[in-house]
């Protein structure tokens, strides 16, 4: 009778043991999305948004400043835009600085990021190299060859 | 900027370092152990009625190899994800002491002299363990696996092929041939060409992802990719039948294919490579089934176990009946006959599980799994390179991709094949392998959870320096 009723007691204790491990998984990830965030990414403060509120509207043009296509503008959507001298890039560049796939600018939750394609010139982000994609701020210069872009909004 | 070497508490001058989560993760494992040890004395005490010396030892070994991984991750990713390690402790846990159950009750599958599998499981997980730090050890930063990508992929291509070509005496365990047997191990290659190949995946398709997305026209709102583009997703298929045709492994065959379709998906953003995939597979399946009695046999066992209840689909059937048994609490641990089941150690641990611990503990093992793919998918949010979101996207998949295959399998939801439950499961191979594949995922999401650096300092009479010219 008395082992029986350990029996009984395994079996469901076992189980809410299992699942109380579940539970204090959950609490961890639930407080990795509303506690503390870990996982910020590099932010170059933008020159021309200091001092500005933030987050009130992300940028909504590109636009060329320097080089060949000076005055180019670009209106920015959700699509990622693609940089380069390759006829299918977004913005083709007709500059021998340039690779056929150079950059991408890709817009995560409405920030924009710049990625470098492994060109062989690089691209530059307020003199900075681009290693791995990098946020880019309003006014923030983007050097491509001979071509300078700049997120306006 | 997030490479290692780079230390992260300069990175937050000013604002306190943001937690790396390891004290999070010492204590989930504990608590794994804590779990394991008392399955374990619940088996113990219920088949034999006695806790014996083993117990220490087993404890032991088992608490100790989930320590060293707790301090390799201290160490070299100190930033990782704090729960992909527990969620595998209390699944290898799990296994373990489910194969020790198995071995009392005199259900071998006979890879050892003495007849105990348990012994033998754990020194497979003590190997894996091995492979989790040197994978930590050796890849440092994990974009340094996009340059070995077409070399990775030849080794994963060797390693898959590696069976077929092999005799059948070394190379078949029940018709299919995935193996390598020499000298009493039995290696499956298969495992290991998995980890392979999702790295060139992720790196070939981050690659090439700008025109596999480009869209040639519109059918009934589905953007369909260009015809010339289709070369890729025809390879992987015509690679999954081969694996089907030389190796008789629907399992591996659907694995391969069905994440390289997903990356795919992932990678491009357009659902109309899923429709192609379905298509494919579709097409592939009835050829399959046309052309091969294997497949026929597993498909006619599918859609009724029970007509063939003495033959082919005695398995299902008995792996039915234990899951029926078990209701919705179970058996309790060692109070079922989960060893009625044909090789419950290895392809039908679930149906054990679930005849003992219930439809409550085999849905626990479901959510685990689930948190532990979460993490993975969630660490391919995070993370900021193309190429780390991708393969740790592709790495979760596999993992649910996996468990989703086989637990359909078991449950009589999809046809039998002949995958694992990753981690649970008796075999070396995959859990090794998996272990390699969770390293990877920890070497993500270190990556993806690090602070970033601050800029490197630029002089300021560069301000107006024209673009570097580096050769042609």
């Amino acid at each position: 009778m008395t082992s029986e009723i350990v029996l009984q007691a395994f079996r469901f204790g076992f189980l809410a043991l299992l699942w109380l491990f579940i539970f204090a998984a959950f609490r961890v990830v639930r407080a990795d999305l509303f506690g503390g965030r870990p996982g910020r990414v590099a932010s170059v403060p933008p020159r021309a948004a200091v001092g500005r509120k933030r987050g009130s509207r992300g940028p909504r043009h590109l636009v060329v400043t320097a080089g060949p296509l000076s005055g180019t503008r670009i209106t920015l959507g959700e699509q990622a835009i693609l940089v380069g001298r390759a006829d299918d890039s977004t913005l083709v560049l007709t500059d021998d600085f340039a690779s056929s796939r150079h950059a991408r600018l890709t817009n995560r939750g409405g920030q924009w990021y710049v990625e470098d394609l492994g060109s062989t010139n690089g691209t530059y982000l307020d003199q900075q190299r681009v290693q791995g994609p990098l946020l880019v701020g309003t006014g923030q210069p983007i050097r491509i060859g001979q071509t300078v872009l700049e997120l306006r909004s | 900027m997030t490479g290692p070497g780079t230390d992260p508490r300069a990175a937050t001058a000013g604002s306190p370092p943001p937690p790396t989560r390891r004290g999070t993760e010492l204590l989930l494992l504990g608590f794994a152990v804590v779990i394991t040890l008392v399955a374990q004395s619940i088996v113990d005490l219920t088949m034999t009625g006695s806790l014996t010396t083993e117990l220490a030892t087993f404890g032991t070994w088992f608490a100790g190899l989930w320590l060293v991984a707790h301090l390799v991750v201290r160490r070299l990713a100190p930033y990782a994800d704090p729960l992909l390690l527990p969620c595998i402790a209390v699944l290898s846990g799990l296994g373990l002491v489910m194969i020790h159950r198995l071995d009392l009750s005199g259900n071998t599958v006979g890879a050892s002299a003495t007849g105990e599998d348990a012994p033998v499981q754990l020194l497979w997980a003590t190997v894996g363990l091995v492979l989790f730090i040197a994978v930590l050890l050796v890849v440092r930063d994990h974009r340094v696996l996009a340059r070995f990508a077409y070399t990775l992929a030849l080794v994963g291509l060797v390693l898959l092929a590696i069976p077929a070509v092999l005799p059948a005496s070394i190379s078949e365990v029940y018709g299919a041939k995935l193996w390598i047997r020499v000298a009493g191990f039995s290696i499956q290659p298969g495992e290991f060409a998995k980890i392979c190949l999702i790295v060139f995946f992720a790196a070939y398709l981050v690659d090439k992802r700008d025109v596999l997305a480009l869209a040639s026209r519109k059918v009934a709102g589905l953007e369909l990719p260009r015809g010339r583009d289709l070369g890729p997703v025809l390879l992987a298929w015509v690679a999954s039948i081969l694996v089907l045709v030389f190796e008789r492994d629907l399992g591996s065959s659907l694995l391969l294919f069905g994440i390289f379709v997903v990356m795919i998906y992932i990678a491009t953003e357009r659902a109309s490579w899923l429709f192609i995939g379905l298509l494919l597979f579709a097409g592939g399946a009835f050829i399959a089934y046309q052309a091969f009695g294997h497949v026929r046999v597993r498909v006619d066992t599918w859609l009724d176990p029970f007509a063939y209840a003495d033959e082919g689909g005695y398995q299902i059937v008995q792996s039915l009946f234990s899951l029926g048994t078990g209701g919705l609490f179970g058996a309790g641990l060692g109070g079922g006959r989960p060893d009625q089941v044909p090789v419950a150690k290895s392809d039908f641990i679930a149906a054990a599980i679930g005849e003992e611990l219930g439809l409550f503990g085999l849905v626990a093992m479901i959510v685990i799994y689930l948190v532990l793919v979460e993490r993975g998918l969630r660490t391919s949010l995070v993370v900021r390179d193309g190429f780390g979101k991708l393969l740790a996207a592709g790495l979760a998949f596999a993992v649910a991709w996996q468990v989703f295959v086989v637990l359909g399998g078991v449950t009589g939801l999809l046809p039998l094949t002949g995958l694992t439950t990753p981690f649970v499961a008796y075999g070396g191979s995959s859990l090794v392998a998996n272990f390699g594949l969770v390293a990877l995922l920890v070497r993500i999401s270190d990556a993806a959870r690090r602070p970033a650096a601050p800029p490197a300092p630029t002089p300021a009479k560069l301000t107006d320096a024209p673009t570097e010219v580096v050769g042609p």
